[in-house]
């Protein structure tokens, strides 16, 4: 026998970590990647490989010559946050663009706050918010799809479904009008529309946001507490005029809401560590997402409200604790 | 346009002159009385604030010497005589005077002469090892070489020596503060006078077991056999549960008890190279750490 | 549905090898090494000398205050001397060496007694007897049981529970005497009713036990007050305030006991110690250990006497597997590494689990992804990674407010931690140094 080994107890582990639940998270976004490369081509591609490379590049310079820590590029959340800033771009933006977004989501949201774990903010949601106050055009002309496949240049641009409704409720027309211009909810659903590249298929994005239910990486808490609050503030004022708003389903199934609920809002990290909180938290990015889709000068606004409410997660941890075992004392029964 | 720069220009002086009330108003209702000397004191410590004096830092140290009438209790450690003797002329008291001290490790059972039979697995703290067990050894008093006490030293005094797997105090840097006494969970470290040129003499071990459970455990244990006990002609040296200890005021540094010692567990630092035959038997004594007071470079 | 408690809880692999296997004796070993300190509470105090002649069941050290317990000589045979054996931790400890007499019979003869129904004892008769044998709670925490049974007269009490849970993985000792001895086990609560003069029993058992379950339901089908309660599988169930609520859906207090919401909890190995207590006058000799690991050539249910080296058990299950990395004294959530094999088993070990090197390490611990997934798992709605982070910055104060203190220290949190962070370690030494903060 070797020499043996003496340690505290537990002496067993589950098989989960942290490498795995990063692997998982990757597992679940084949799906929407897949028809990201299918509707935009060879785009989708380049634009995930730079800012998968660029992201990894910078965490190891900034680990080795910056911070001198050990280098834990190999767990997967570089490369995680590589694939989910990219998921948040169009598929044309200059790679220059995309090597300063990788920049800012591991150089200022992650490293500076002292690596994994540590980050208050969502890593590739401020590379990307960085990326849209910046350089507005670019991050909001957003190839056409299908037309488009295999163009890498002088590709047909135009405006997400929710970019047309914007603009065109603001300029008086009404949802009537707009419905020849925006997409039907089945094109949506598949992902036949404009929009960056992971936000296309809301069927592919639930797919993989099954996956990660299914594997418990994520609980259906801040999903389904998110998407519901979206859904019952845009019903009622759908209800109201559907002249001058549009319907709930439209609200869930354009832009980012999936995308957002499933792999953004849900991050370890930056979420609430009770399931309590989760729902405070989901309320909130459902509320915000909604005055800002519905009130503010952007179209979209679910990377808006995410990182809103990740400022309020050391909150919400404080002041939702889980409840003590006996610290309610009942009646005998 | 002229009335616009005079209302602003005037809205701005009045706003400065409401906030300087304010802040004149609170200044004088908040005023602490503070005494002067307690500056004058504070900037005679040396500002480690490790706690050593038992204070929570050097200013509550110093509110402390300029309120106490009798401060012989008190004493900074860090800064030792020089600056007692200072801070007793600026504030006219008495102080007391204590022999300059170092702090000594009891333990010298290093990895060549104390086998490891266990390894340990959990976080590299000597606090949380020692609950769940006596240490990766079978010693059970031993230095558990996690380096708790080189977390402890506020002073770069200490440094863990991979080779030996014990923690080495560096004596120049030593203040004698007490931090890694209080982090040691098996109270291997205590204070031991510098004497001349940092001579010292002491039992480097804590092994309270019979003399051959010790020795099986670790071969530079202390046995207990009161061979330096018989030897040494000042009474200095007390036996206690197999485990002997020197008595540092009776010890006058003849070394005697070092010559006798089985197992080599008393230690002798810094002084001159013995002449001519010991050498043979001293041998197993360089593994010991003694750091030459001209020479760390550590 | 099966009843189990609301907040938390894992369910690691169960990994039950020795389920079917019938309890064998162990031989008596040459030489018993008997600790004086095998309970929570005051090591007790010898009473015999070198040299004397010990009976099998006399008492050679006694009860040394209130929450202390007597320790009686597991064989008849001779005192050689009072010596320092290996705790499982690595400490010497205290113990008193008995050289087994080889030619006395009653060294190695199994006796077994013919079961005796009627409770002719008063409560205090039984309590004393209890007292006298040296019982100690036989779940794994050695609290004497004499202690638990004094109870305040202000305190109601309406339920006695059973613990035959069993959560720990491997382990099989509980429920192999259930299914041998179930007929003791059901004459022993209707003891501790009679003695506590309470109606209601219910015996606990995890579904995983489906025939103790069954045998037990059968059994008591005509016993007024006692009853059977099947559970979910879930650890930690066998912790009292979890089987408390599990069964009867009462929530013990913080800081509190099982007796302020009127339950008495008992393990059934402790049950079957009471009936051969009271019945029979047997003290505490010997208890039934569960020998397992998955390289082991013949995992086995022993009945071994209290004092035996943990290396003969070993040796009875045909050796340590060669890649054997880690001993454990207990089951694998809540048990010691052991360092010594001369180590004897005492009152408080219910079983000998060996890991293999691939089982045996743990991960390297890697930053908290603050997945929150301890807080989900803690059965006492604590949150580890917090107290965790306390502690590493001393923050006494805060780890209190925060209930350090109530953990039960099942590592359900460090369990389940992805990055493999060791949260129960430090959430201990938390414990122990907040403690020591309160009480100055």
């Amino acid at each position: 026998m070797a020499t043996p080994i003496i340690s505290a107890s537990p002496h067993l582990h589950s098989s989960r970590t942290s490498k795995k639940l990063m692997y998982d998270v990757l597992i679940a976004l084949i799906p929407a990647f897949l028809v990201s490369l299918y509707v935009f081509g060879i785009g989708a591609l380049l634009v995930t490989a730079v800012a998968v490379a660029s992201c990894i590049l910078f965490e190891f310079l900034i680990q080795k010559y910056l911070l001198k820590t050990e280098l834990t590029i190999t767990d997967g959340s570089a490369l995680l946050t590589g694939v989910l800033l990219a998921f948040n771009l169009p598929s044309n933006l200059p790679i220059w663009m995309i090597i300063v977004g990788s920049l800012v989501a591991i150089g200022i949201a992650k490293s500076s706050f002292g690596g994994l774990g540590f980050n208050i903010f969502n890593p590739a949601l401020v590379g990307r918010v960085f990326l849209l106050i910046s350089f507005p055009v670019q991050m909001t002309s957003w190839p056409n799809a299908i037309e488009n496949q295999g163009k890498l240049v002088d590709a047909v641009t135009g405006a997400t479904p929710l970019g047309i409704v914007k603009e065109g409720l603001q300029f008086g027309e009404t949802m009537t009008s707009l419905a020849s211009q925006i997409p039907s909810n089945m094109d949506m659903l598949l992902g036949i529309t404009g929009g960056s590249l992971g936000e296309m298929s809301a069927l592919a994005l639930l797919l993989g946001g099954v996956y990660l239910l299914i594997r418990k990486v994520i609980s259906w808490h801040i999903p389904v507490t998110m998407l519901g609050t979206m859904a019952v503030i845009t019903g009622i004022f759908w209800l109201v005029n559907p002249e001058h708003y549009a319907s709930p389903l439209f609200h869930l199934l354009a832009g980012g809401a999936i995308l957002g609920a499933f792999y953004m809002a849900t991050d370890l990290v930056t979420s609430p560590m009770t399931r309590k909180g989760m729902i405070i938290f989901a309320i909130g990015i459902g509320l915000i997402t909604v005055v800002i889709r519905q009130f503010g000068a952007y179209p979209e606004g679910v990377s808006f409200a995410i990182l809103i409410m990740n400022a309020f997660v050391p909150l919400i941890n404080t002041y939702f604790k889980p409840r003590r075992f006996g610290s309610k004392i009942k009646i005998k029964s | 346009m002229s009335d616009s720069i005079l209302y602003s220009v005037l809205l701005l002086m009045a706003l400065g002159a409401i906030a300087a009330i304010v802040l004149y108003v609170v200044s004088k209702k908040f005023y602490v009385y503070e005494d002067p000397l307690i500056e004058q004191v504070d900037a005679l410590l040396p500002a480690a604030n490790c706690a050593g004096c038992g204070s929570p830092g050097c200013r509550a140290f110093a509110e402390k010497l300029v309120t106490q009438d009798d401060i012989s209790n008190l004493f900074c450690p860090v800064g030792g005589n020089e600056v007692m003797k200072s801070i007793a002329t600026l504030l006219g008291k008495e102080v007391a005077e204590k022999e300059p001290t170092v702090a000594v490790l009891l333990c010298n059972g290093s990895c060549s002469v104390r086998p490891k039979t266990t390894q340990f697995e959990g976080p590299d703290s000597c606090a949380i090892s020692e609950m769940v067990f006596s240490g990766e050894t079978d010693c059970q008093y031993g230095c558990l070489g996690k380096g708790d006490c080189v977390a402890a030293c506020d002073f770069d005094a200490m440094y863990m020596d991979s080779e030996t797997g014990l923690p080495v105090i560096i004596t120049d840097n030593c203040t004698s503060c007490g931090a890694c006494i209080a982090a040691c969970p098996k109270d291997l470290i205590e204070f031991r006078p510098r004497n001349k040129r940092d001579l010292k003499i002491y039992v480097a071990c804590k092994n309270q077991e019979r003399g051959g459970v010790a020795k099986k455990a670790c071969a530079a244990a202390c046995i207990g056999c009161s061979l330096c006990v018989q030897e040494c002609p000042h009474d200095a040296i007390s036996l206690e549960n197999f485990l002997a200890y020197i008595d540092a005021d009776a010890c006058t540094l003849c070394r005697k008890c070092v010559d006798v010692c089985p197992t080599n567990a008393i230690i002798e630092t810094n002084f001159p190279p013995r002449k001519k035959k010991k050498s043979k038997e001293k041998k197993e004594i360089k593994t010991i750490q003694t750091i030459d007071i001209n020479n760390n470079n550590a | 549905m099966l009843r189990t408690f609301s907040k938390g809880g894992i369910h690691p692999a169960e990994n039950k090898l020795t389920s079917t296997k019938e309890i064998k004796r162990l031989e008596t070993p040459k030489v018993v090494h008997v600790p004086i300190s095998q309970h929570i509470g005051i090591p007790s105090e010898i009473i015999v000398e070198k040299k004397e002649k010990v009976a099998i069941g006399q008492v050679i050290a006694r009860s040394a205050g209130f929450v202390s317990a007597n320790i009686h000589s597991p064989v008849a045979g001779v005192v050689t001397k009072l010596d320092k054996i290996f705790d499982s931790r690595g400490y010497q400890i205290q113990c008193i060496v008995i050289k087994t007499d080889a030619k006395d019979p009653v060294n190695f003869e199994d006796i077994v007694y013919p079961l005796k129904k009627e409770i002719i004892l008063s409560p205090q008769e039984i309590l004393k007897h209890i007292t006298d044998s040296g019982i100690v709670g036989l779940g794994g925490a050695t609290f004497p049981t004499h202690v638990k049974l004094n109870i305040n007269e202000d305190k109601k009490l309406d339920h006695l529970i059973i613990n035959g849970v069993e959560c720990e993985p491997y382990l099989t000792a509980d429920h192999r005497l259930m299914l041998e001895r179930a007929d003791e086990i059901l004459i022993g609560i209707k003891i501790l009713l009679h003695a506590l003069h309470i109606e209601k029993a219910i015996i606990g058992i995890e579904n995983n036990k489906k025939n103790a379950i069954a045998l037990f339901k059968n059994l008591t089908k005509n016993e007024e007050g006692i009853s059977v309660v099947a559970l979910a599988v879930k650890y930690p169930q066998g912790g009292e305030k979890q089987l408390v609520k599990a069964i009867l859906n009462r929530e013990v207090p913080k800081n509190g006991l099982p007796i302020d919401v009127g339950v008495i909890v008992h393990n059934v190995g402790t049950i079957y110690a009471i009936y051969q207590a009271v019945q029979h006058n047997k003290p505490l000799i010997e208890r039934v250990v569960t020998v397992t690991g998955k390289k082991l050539k013949n995992p086995s249910n022993f009945w071994v006497k209290i004092g035996t080296p943990v290396k003969d058990l070993l040796e009875a299950v045909g050796g340590v597997p060669e890649d054997t990395r880690k001993i454990l004294n207990g089951g694998p959530m809540m048990g010691k590494a052991i360092k010594k094999l001369k180590t004897p088993v005492t009152k408080g070990t219910s079983g000998i689990v060996l890991l293999s090197d691939d089982e045996a390490h743990r991960g390297e611990s890697t930053n908290c992804i603050r997945c929150g997934e301890c807080v989900y798992v803690c059965p006492m709605g604590l949150e580890p990674h917090l107290l965790m982070n306390l502690t590493e910055k001393h923050m006494w104060e805060k780890t209190y407010a925060e209930d350090i203190m109530t953990c039960i220290e099942c590592g359900s949190c460090s369990y389940v931690c992805p990055s493999h962070r060791p949260l129960l370690d430090y959430i201990r030494f938390g414990k122990k140094l907040t403690n020591e903060c309160k009480q100055n």
